[in-house]
């Protein structure tokens, strides 16, 4: 069996430098990543972008990372999917229909965020996608949707794909803002507790302005938004509006992708301030496993930036756990990475307060609402499977196959547990989380064969 | 419908979606290939046979399912495109091999 020092899973942001770092430190490491090419969904395709790209200059600034990585001694896996982890055991990989088992003294789960889901009546009508999933075909395809385009939610990925879509010569129709007013005050006491700098708002300000001068109507405080159409979409309505559209693109920020730390049974919490759970971490990003880290936004929503600086601080750790360095070098090269790592997380609480979704958008009011995408089951009878007596979502998914489908209830896991507090009256904490298990990503039957006999 | 952006790369990766040759830049996904070639849905659900296109184009929805050289069930937003691919949408679950197909 092969066998490395340090597995690191997923070529984002904190995955690249974590691989970068340990290269440096002469780790024996493997970096797996799902994607055919480094950078995660931030910096994707960023190898082969040109500098007269629409996406602009923070999103070039990624080439850095990925050259660092390629320069790094250290060994690459694209096209690779970690579909089962053994802590302290080998990691099962998939890769072009085989399977491979590598055994890794510790492993770093660098896996990320996922946009949250937007369940809106309607969600699953073709011309609905998320505002991630259209700029992911301008930066990989150079792809623009044609036609009408209605860009609707929150955050900052909303203005600043709106701008980039003003760029490219395709402005939105219209930009549909979820942002509830009060938002707006509890984001400004934030701003006063904490001040991030300018920079960060001034880039966010530069998006809203840059759409706002291309004409685009925007409407703020949208209520009951719904997409209508036979087939696919024709239509958004809200409460008090409407708008023919072709295209529309939902947005209410990012959350961690937690799947595979929840398969593994490391210990979550519930995240109040960013409405979502994440891994319990210590200040290097050791889980509640000893062998296994996580990085980057899988561990909390902190950006691109901070992604980068946690992937460095738990290669540092690696190194003093694999007997490379010693503590007090660990904690006196990571005394400059902390420093900036709080610099970037500084603009979160302003962040967290203004774009902190309305309760509509975690827990779907209307009973035919779909909720998961695959077994079309809706919040009607999500609700009607907690008032029978599931309290938790991985009753409701013996209920009512809610999360029984190919994507292994990563869209509806959120939704689910929100549904169940409503429905009981209880916080979202208290309804917990799926028990996902092995496969993380199903594979076929002969991928399963294709194991080594060994194992 | 999508476009290709004015100014953008060339198109030079041709494939075929359901029969009818499309170009694509290189780097797209086959997902992005079945929405240039025009269809605005890539799958049908097994469960209602509703229409539905790529809703993450990042791995995580399986909204993409396809059928991509002759191999159903893939996510195809995450597999690159290749000169000469086949890719087909899934309509309905994927169909089981005929059961003597296998034994040899």
């Amino acid at each position: 069996m092969n066998s490395v020092e340090f597995a690191i899973i997923g070529a984002g942001p904190a995955g690249l430098a974590a691989a970068a770092l340990a290269g440096e430190f002469g780790l024996d490491t493997m970096l797996i990543d799902e994607q055919g090419s480094p950078g995660g969904q931030i910096y994707r395709a960023v190898e082969t972008a040109r500098v007269d790209s629409p996406l602009g200059p923070d999103y070039l600034a990624g080439s850095h990372l990925v050259a660092a990585m390629r320069a790094a001694r250290i060994e690459y896996r694209p096209g690779t999917t970690l579909w089962h982890l053994d802590p302290g055991g080998p990691l099962f990989l998939a890769h072009a229909g085989r399977t491979e088992t590598v055994f890794a003294r510790r492993v770093l789960l660098a896996t990320g965020a996922i946009e949250r889901p937007v369940p809106i009546p309607g969600w699953t009508l073709p011309g609905v996608m998320t505002v991630g999933a259209a700029q992911i075909l301008l930066k990989s395809a150079d792809l623009i949707p044609a036609g009408d385009i209605v860009l609707a939610g929150q955050g900052p990925l909303l203005y600043l794909l709106a701008a980039q879509l003003v760029q490219a010569g395709s402005p939105p129709r219209a930009i549909l803002e979820t942002t509830p007013g009060a938002n707006y005050r509890e984001a400004l006491l934030a701003l006063r507790r904490r001040w991030p700098g300018l920079r960060p708002l001034l880039k966010g300000l530069g998006s809203i302005l840059a759409v706002k001068r291309a004409g685009v109507r925007r409407r703020c405080g949208v209520r009951g938004l719904r997409a209508i159409g036979h087939a696919r979409l024709e239509r958004v309505v809200w409460q008090g509006g409407e708008i023919a559209a072709d295209h529309l693109l939902l947005h209410q920020g990012v959350i961690p992708d937690i799947q595979i730390s929840l398969a593994l049974q490391l210990r979550h919490e519930w995240d109040d301030g960013q409405l979502c759970w994440r891994p319990v971490l210590d200040p290097w990003g050791q889980t509640s496993t000893p062998s296994v880290a996580v990085a980057g936004d899988a561990g909390g929503i902190a950006g691109a930036a901070a992604a980068r600086l946690s992937g460095q601080l738990a290669a540092l750790d690696a190194a003093m756990l694999l007997g490379r360095i010693n503590g007090p070098e660990r904690d006196r090269r990571a005394a400059t990475v902390r420093a900036a790592l709080a610099r970037e997380q500084a603009l979160r609480p302003f962040l967290d307060r203004l774009y902190r979704p309305q309760r509509s958008i975690l827990a779907p009011e209307e009973d035919d609402t779909i909720v998961c995408r695959c077994e079309e089951v809706t919040a009607g009878a999500i609700r009607r499977a907690a008032r029978l007596g599931a309290s938790g979502p991985n009753q409701v998914k013996a209920f009512t196959r809610c999360g029984m489908g190919p994507c292994q209830g990563r869209i509806c896991g959120p939704i689910v547990g929100a549904l169940i507090a409503d429905t009981l009256g209880r916080p979202i904490a208290d309804a917990g989380t799926w028990r996902p298990r092995a496969p993380y990503k199903p594979i076929s039957v002969g991928a399963l064969a294709d194991l080594d006999a060994g194992v | 419908m999508f476009r290709l952006r004015r100014n953008g790369g060339p198109a030079s990766v041709a494939v075929v979606v359901e029969g009818a040759l499309v170009h694509v830049v290189p780097g797209a996904s086959a997902a992005a290939a079945v929405l240039a070639a025009g269809f605005a849905s890539i799958r049908e659900t097994p469960v209602t046979g509703a229409g539905r296109a790529p809703y993450c184009m990042m791995g995580v929805c399986y909204d993409c399912l396809a059928e991509i050289d002759g191999i159903p069930n893939q996510q195809s937003c995450m597999v690159e495109t290749r000169a000469g691919m086949r890719i087909r949408r899934q309509l309905g679950a994927r169909q089981l091999d005929p059961p003597n197909q296998h034994n040899e």
